[in-house]
């Protein structure tokens, strides 16, 4: 048995792969939620019921889509470029606690709310970027390899936050609980749905998804950057500025991991604490992958991505099956996307 | 200053150095033999948190310690191959393929502790490994309990190293090993086919991370939570760049960040005005100093991360 390259892989098995690989996770999962001693479809439909099943369920699942679109699209254009910025989840906890900081400036809660909640948004992503730009920065210094960096850099951030909400910025009215000083009244973003939590971080996000998309498919920046990733050593030769690509692309994916964070605490929380993301970051990256990389692709696969750890938490307590079936689902339909890629871009033959 | 003297003078620290560094000491290894073979295997943070699980339930269940170790060293070596199946036959990205087993195996790991254990506000415990003293070397005063009163795992992981150093460099299988992960072409055209080994030995390598993350479980601690891995797995990758692939160097590396956990650890204890959390960065930003110094020194396996296929190049 062997493989063999297509010579034009079909676009409608690429469009299909996602389908596929979330119905492998889904067939894999229901097996363990039967070992587990309960009816995978009623489970399944337990699951869609939390999710979409109320207004309330509807409006968590979008809030919850928000940060996953953001963290999506940091993961993807990186990976696009080959920047394995596997750090998404310390950039949104620097994001966070950037405004958070900023929000205990007495003179941010004077100035009216559009122009503070631009400078949050700006904050948060500036810090985001610069988590980023350190490993970049040794990996073009010093031939360090990213992954490793970024990785270990997770851990130092959510210290940091923990350091933070812990001393200098610890919120003295909050009964002795680790967490920061509330960002002021006109920081906070305003709510769609009138009594839930979703909020227009959701369009903020959506922006993102179209702006990411236009800028890689129209711009000369996108267009260096997928060469970068594509062949770098062709792209060099072609004149693309490797290394001010890679930076411009550090910039972005960091930036929109840091907004992430920033409007989660504007958004949501209103102030930072060290569960503030159950691990956004990381679903960050299922989420790229699941969406081949493509930014108008991050929507979907963030809102698959909510809807399965929304209804997750509803089923759970129905069924008293783990939630965390919803972090497995979410890890093996990374495993079958890149399966699915596989079978997408190669033939078997015997 | 006298505070430092007392803390590098106390056999207490010394004899922790060893305990810290045994997860270590494994799960580098592993990684080691992975890369060796040619394949990046980023799914060590998951094994380690699955052989943790699996080998702490085995025991809640009733089994022996040791078989708590097989059940790890298994489990590590099945998702070992999971990992070696996309990633040498399918060529996928070993970045992201191990990412995705590391998501898959602490999540499941995860879902199959809460199954055994549904409704616990503290964890369950279970009796772990007891020191095991040396006769007679124990007795030698300072280095006798620092190196010869540890548990039955330290001693078999030290094992390890020599006996995978020997391996590679003395062994036919062990050229083979490293060919694979130098010219996996040149193997072909010796006979030896670079798939079936890459996968072998990425096997073997999952199945030290898998018992790496069992001695938390069992001996270290005696119980199992959620996130106890702490990014071990992720040091250990860099630990393999330290050590620039060979076995010694790798064991050298263990026990240096072990000396230096130990140390702050218990310096933790007594400087006061430090925030704690200031503490525990240092081994992570140490990690990350170790790859600054010795990523342009290191001598990398020439095929680490190209996917071998037969008459392709």
């Amino acid at each position: 048995m062997r493989f063999e390259r297509r010579e034009h892989p079909s676009r409608a098995l690429t469009l299909l792969a996602p389908v596929g690989a979330i119905l492998a996770a889904l067939i894999v999962a229901g097996v363990l939620i039967a070992i587990a001693g309960a009816n995978p479809f009623r489970a399944y439909a337990l699951i869609l019921n939390g999710a979409f099943g109320s207004r309330l369920g509807i409006s968590e699942t979008l809030t919850r889509t928000t940060p996953l679109i953001l963290t999506g699209l940091a993961a993807a254009v990186a990976f696009r470029a080959r920047l394995w910025n596997i750090g998404g989840e310390g950039q949104f906890y620097l994001g966070a606690i950037a405004v958070a900081a900023l929000g205990m400036i007495p003179a941010i809660a004077a100035i009216p709310a559009p122009i503070a909640i631009t400078l949050c948004c700006i904050a948060g992503a500036v810090a985001g970027m610069v988590l980023l730009l350190v490993p970049l920065g040794l990996r073009l210094r010093f031939g360090v390899d990213e992954v490793v960096t970024t990785l270990l850099l997770n851990f130092v951030a959510l210290l940091f936050v923990s350091l933070m909400i812990e001393g200098a910025m610890k919120d003295p009215l909050a009964f002795g609980w680790p967490q920061s000083v509330p960002v002021p009244d006109n920081t906070l973003l305003a709510t769609l749905i009138p009594r839930t939590r979703l909020h227009a971080g959701l369009l903020i996000a959506l922006a993102m998804a179209v702006l990411v998309w236009f800028v890689q498919a129209r711009s000369v920046f996108g267009m260096r950057a997928r060469a970068a990733g594509l062949n770098p050593r062709a792209a060099a030769f072609a004149g693309v500025p490797l290394g001010r690509t890679l930076i411009g692309v550090a910039c972005l994916s960091g930036g929109l991991a840091g907004l992430a964070g920033a409007i989660e605490v504007m958004g949501v929380k209103g102030y930072v604490t060290t569960d503030l993301s159950p691990n956004y970051g990381y679903s960050g990256i299922v989420i790229a992958m699941l969406a081949n990389l493509n930014p108008l692709g991050v929507i979907f696969a963030a809102l698959f991505t909510a809807v399965m750890f929304v209804g997750a938490d509803s089923m759970s307590r129905a069924l008293s099956i783990p939630s965390y079936i919803a972090d497995v689902t979410v890890a093996l339909s990374l495993l079958t996307m890149l399966v699915a890629i596989f079978l997408a871009q190669y033939r078997i033959r015997r | 200053m006298s505070v430092l003297f007392d803390i590098l003078g106390s056999v207490g620290m010394w004899e922790a150095v060893l305990r810290i560094a045994t997860p270590l000491i494994l799960g580098t290894l592993g990684v080691l033999l992975c890369e060796r073979v040619g394949v990046l295997n980023l799914g060590i943070e998951g094994i380690m948190a699955f052989g943790a699980m699996i080998g702490w339930l085995t025991v809640y269940q009733g089994g022996d310690l040791w078989t708590g170790m097989l059940a790890a060293a298994l489990g590590g070596a099945a998702f070992g191959f999971l990992h070696a199946l996309l990633t040498v036959p399918l060529g996928l990205s070993q970045h992201v393929t191990g990412l995705g087993i590391t998501l898959f195996a602490s999540s499941f790991a995860y879902y199959v502790f809460r199954l055994a254990v549904p409704t616990a506000s503290s964890p369950p415990t279970i009796d772990p490994f007891q020191p095991l003293s040396v006769p007679v070397l124990s007795e030698i005063p300072f280095l006798g309990p620092v190196l010869f009163n540890q548990t039955a795992p330290t001693y078999l992981a030290v094992a390890f190293v020599a006996l995978i150093a020997w391996g590679l460099y003395r062994t036919p299988l062990g050229l083979a090993v490293r060919m694979a992960g130098e010219n996996p072409h040149a193997l072909d055209a010796q006979g030896i086919d670079p798939i079936w080994l890459r996968i072998g030995t990425i096997m073997a390598g999952s199945a030290l991370m898998g018992m790496g993350g069992a001695f938390l479980t069992l001996s270290a601690f005696n119980s199992f939570f959620p996130t106890m891995i702490q990014g071990r797995g992720w040091v250990c990758v860099a630990l393999v760049v330290f050590a620039s692939w060979r076995p010694g160097r790798a064991l050298l590396g263990a026990l240096l960040f072990a000396l230096f956990d130990a140390f702050q650890l218990r310096l933790q204890t007594v400087v006061d005005g430090v925030p704690y959390q200031l503490f525990l960065m240092m081994p992570y930003l140490l990690s990350i100093v170790a790859l600054i110094i010795m990523a342009r020194r290191a001598r990398v396996p020439q095929a680490l991360m190209q996917p071998y296929r037969r008459g392709e190049r």
